[in-house]
């Protein structure tokens, strides 16, 4: 369904005339209501029964440790909690070894079930496990935990110790946040991808635009994406600052987690004259390519602004765009054809279910036979830690959601963000590219 | 005892891993060892300047970006009183209370880098007692004052064994 424009002015005025009604909820009012058994409205302090959480090899580790600092036996319950090791897998040395062995071991003592090296990222495993429905409110250790908005659930990153609150007790403390409605009209262009509608939304709001927000997703760019493209969307939610990137439900979403979870899905709709402190509307049927320059995400530009930018690495994958779709695209601009010579180019399956898929659909010897790496399933070089890690003075175009300095490992480096048909077309000269270029392949 | 502010050159956005990079929250796991390496990668040996109390200053955003709570645990553990700054990031925001390191918010242009400043709660003001001025702070949430005075969550939780007296 097309969201109606005339409700939004509506709300405006809702707001403008100061008749703001009270029983009228966002999509997280709501949610955090039935977690908490009252009416919540923004800006309360509930206490709220969390669904499901999780921790990385990156954050679990401290997780561990403040959970036996509570002095608590064991885990409030064992299906509730899952550990993935992701960020650096397999280890690359002794110390995240160690990290990793600690993971292992609290997994054997509490029964809690651990995702070993290989297995993918945890923003990919955790919806695609059946762990999570809509409806759902689940807490990460890892801040792109807001990915799974996309499918109409309150995730949130938080800190180790806040997970660990949750493990202990299945709760945890929430403020519930005012929400931004931002609506995406239009069609859009061939070769342009909802990596180029977030980008040119971030670029647009800023870093800390959503921050202590949440953001719901609404118009006819969104309706017409696959449940991979939303949520590519809703993952970068946070490099808005917000706390989450809601989408409401429909067949595809509802189709989608049948076919990987047992549970219930309850979606979750905001009412229709539910309060909003900001509505943002586009129209992105004429939106190029975008890409986020060096060193911030919302330093976004047009393709075309710095097209033939000579590039040493490209990195595809990641927990924004390493779902099978963009493997696909990947596929479709490299079949054929050689990477770009002295340009290397690496990509990373996010699951191994996506990494067999990939296999079955001829992907995977594309990218060999184009002269690509393909790494085992996992973070890959996105976090800096190890399979890819750049030299002094190189330039990365990258699938990820962040291009700080030093992210990729090297704080002398510059990291460039695209799409993966961007990520593409620029592994085949070595520069930056249009991925429209190739638009009769895609 | 006389307590400093220090800034980085960059002032707004400052991410979690330019606070503690990748490279080393993935290896190492002493907290002392960890304050080592704080910013290591905009101003490389930066730690060094900080005394026991002193207050990091910065701009918009601190904070922004990974979940890392090695970040506010290597920003303690530094011996840093407190992070004032124009505004934070919702999760570092969280984190930092959880782990016990104060953050203030203020209007922070008129700190200048090795100020001597005073901080107080009680009264919410900072004094900048090199250019004598005082500064009014947002005053801090009951409930992160509450887990502030407890030392940090894990500390609260212990005590009342959940949050039934923070809300």
């Amino acid at each position: 369904m097309t969201a109606p424009v005339g409700i939004f002015k509506d709300n405006k005025e809702l707001i403008t005339n100061g008749k703001r009604s009270f029983m009228r909820q966002t999509i997280v009012e709501k949610i955090l209501s039935e977690h908490c058994g009252r009416k919540a409205k923004s800006g309360d302090i509930v206490i709220a029964n969390v669904d499901f959480c999780f921790g990385q090899d990156g954050t679990s580790g401290m997780i561990i440790d403040s959970f036996r600092k509570m002095g608590v036996e064991s885990v409030y319950s064992k299906n509730l909690f899952c550990m993935i090791i992701d960020h650096s897998a397999p280890s690359p040395n002794i110390g995240v070894s160690a990290i990793h062995d600690k993971i292992r071991e609290f997994g054997r003592e509490q029964s809690v079930r651990v995702f070993d090296v290989g297995r993918g990222v945890c923003h990919q495993l955790v919806p695609e496990s059946g762990y999570v429905v809509c409806g759902d409110l689940v807490l990460g250790a890892d801040s792109h935990t807001c990915t799974y908005g996309a499918l109409n659930i309150l995730s949130t990153g938080v800190g180790s110790t806040d997970l660990a609150i949750t493990l202990a007790s299945g709760k945890n403390w929430f403020k519930v946040p005012d929400t931004m409605k931002i609506v995406v009209n239009g069609k859009l262009p061939k070769g342009v991808f909802s990596k180029d509608v977030v980008l040119k939304i971030i670029g647009d709001v800023g870093a800390d635009g959503a921050t202590y927000r949440a953001v719901e997703f609404y118009g006819e760019i969104i309706d017409a994406l696959s449940i991979d493209s939303r949520l590519t969307i809703s993952n970068m939610a946070v490099e808005m600052g917000a706390k989450c990137g809601l989408m409401k439900a429909d067949k595809k979403t509802l189709d989608w987690l049948k076919r990987r979870s047992d549970r219930t899905p309850r979606p979750i709709e905001a009412d229709m004259d539910a309060r909003y402190v900001d509505v943002k509307e586009y129209d992105f049927s004429d939106l190029s390519p975008q890409i986020a320059c060096p060193h911030a995400v919302d330093n976004v530009c047009d393709v075309e602004d710095v097209l033939g930018t000579p590039i040493n690495e490209v990195n595809i994958g990641t927990c924004t765009n390493g779902r099978l779709e963009d493997l696909e695209i990947t596929a479709k601009i490299l079949k054929g054809k050689k990477v770009a010579p002295g340009i290397r180019v690496i990509i990373t399956p996010a699951s191994r279910q996506i990494y067999l898929d990939a296999i079955k659909e001829g992907y995977i010897e594309i990218f060999i036979k184009a002269g690509a790496v393909v790494n085992n399933p996992g973070c890959g070089p996105c976090v800096g830690t190890h399979q890819g890690v750049l030299a002094d003075g190189e330039n990365a175009l990258s699938t990820a959601n962040r291009n700080f300095k030093g992210r990729m490992g090297n704080p002398n480096a510059s990291i460039y963000l695209a799409s993966p048909a961007t990520a593409a077309a620029t592994a085949l000269v070595g520069k930056i590219s249009d991925p429209r270029e190739h638009k009769r392949r895609l | 005892m006389s307590n400093f502010a220090h800034r980085l050159k960059i002032q707004n956005d400052i991410n979690t891993d330019y606070i503690i990079s990748g490279r080393y929250k993935f290896k190492i796991q002493d907290e002392k060892e960890l304050a080592q390496y704080i910013f290591e990668d905009l101003e490389s040996g930066f730690y060094k300047k900080i005394k026991t109390g002193d207050f990091l200053v910065a701009g918009e955003n601190f904070g922004c970006g990974s979940s890392r709570e090695q970040a506010p645990v290597a920003l303690k553990a530094s011996g840093l009183q407190a992070v004032i700054a124009k505004s934070f990031a919702r999760i570092f925001y969280r984190n930092a209370f959880n782990v016990g390191l104060c953050l203030v918010e203020c209007e922070t242009n008129y700190m200048d880098d090795m100020d001597e400043l005073e901080l107080d709660l009680e009264k919410n003001v900072i004094r900048n007692i090199s250019k004598g001025v005082n500064i009014e702070i947002k005053p801090i949430p009951e409930i992160m004052r509450k887990l502030l005075d407890k030392g940090g969550v894990i500390e609260y939780f212990r005590e009342f064994g959940g949050f039934k007296e923070i809300v």
